[in-house]
């Protein structure tokens, strides 16, 4: 199985990414720099996170506009599995990838630490190795990651099974105590019509190791190989 | 020929920049502030002396970058 890495400028996720699809896979993931125009034949992409071109403009505004970021809609719209993470997530919805927007957090605070979040569906590809309902322990680290998107569109999120992941306590409660930033509807992540893009604030490659403190990360990566393989 | 572009959010968009800024300036005992809302402001230079086309142009500009319709309007201003 073969899986790929996007890197833009001011990324530094870019090596715990590969870590957890090298974990997932069995093999390297290959690392592709933004200025290209093409990408390796792979199973999975990932877009991860950090701070792409200093966040200037809007968080993921410019990264979007990157030449690899053509080469990314064509495989989404061939129906490549691909992963936004934090920033990754930002560059998607810049890109029109995703629906919505991620704002400044609601608190303006950047916000850095392990959250809960509840598993709304098991039917995705990045999903299917949880059960439904289950509450997960993933690191947040942002500032924007307040999701917007108007009413229409987040009734059709909703009513098409696309809100994958939202922010909850642990006994998974998802209420405005439990909106960590935000977010309308507590939403943390949701994946494209077609279901194989899924762009998502929280970081699940940073929950794949005991030393990070927990493995609750690793269902998603498990998830994305079974449903490629 | 310059072109000022202000970008700001839309209507029911929760502004959470513009309310601290709305406290802080309450804080200092501005007390007529009703409401802040914060944005951006963008001047470009721009070649030839068609304002129509600068017009056309400077709109793409702001539907494809500048601004993020999904929560932002955009005026623009040519002079």
């Amino acid at each position: 199985m073969k899986s790929a890495v996007i890197l833009f400028p001011g990324i530094n996720r870019e090596n715990d990414a590969i870590a957890a699809l090298k974990q997932a896979t069995g093999t390297q993931p290959t690392l592709v720099w933004h200025g290209e125009t093409e990408l390796p034949n792979v199973d999975i992409i990932m877009v991860p996170g950090g701070f792409s071109y200093g966040d200037y403009l809007r968080c993921g505004a410019m990264a979007a506009k990157s030449p690899i970021m053509r080469a990314v809609a064509e495989r989404a719209s061939q129906g490549v599995t691909i992963l936004g993470v934090c920033n990754g997530f930002q560059i998607l919805t810049e890109a029109g990838l995703l629906p919505g927007a991620l704002m400044r957090n609601a608190s303006l605070k950047f916000i850095c630490k392990n959250t809960h979040l509840k598993i709304e569906t098991t039917t995705t590809r990045f999903t299917n190795q949880y059960g439904k309902g289950d509450v997960v322990d993933y690191p947040v680290a942002h500032h924007d990651g307040n999701y917007f998107a108007d009413e229409d569109t987040l009734n059709r999120l909703e009513g098409e099974g696309r809100v994958v992941l939202r922010y909850c306590d642990a006994n998974g409660a998802v209420d405005t105590e439990t909106n960590l930033n935000g977010s309308q509807r507590n939403i943390a992540g949701i994946i494209n019509e077609a279901g194989n893009v899924l762009g998502m604030m929280p970081h699940p490659e940073n929950a794949i190791d005991p030393l990070h403190g927990g493995i609750d990360g690793r269902g998603l990566f498990k998830s994305m190989v079974e449903a490629v393989s | 020929m310059k072109a000022r572009v202000h970008v700001t959010l839309k209507n029911g968009v929760l502004d959470p920049q513009g309310k601290a800024v709305h406290h802080a300036l309450q804080g200092l005992g501005f007390d007529g502030v009703n409401d802040v809302r914060q944005g951006k402001f963008i001047e470009l230079e721009i070649d030839g002396a068609d304002t129509a086309k600068a017009k056309a142009e400077v709109t793409e500009m702001c539907e494809k970058l500048l601004a993020n319709t999904v929560i932002e309007d955009y005026t623009i201003e040519l002079a």
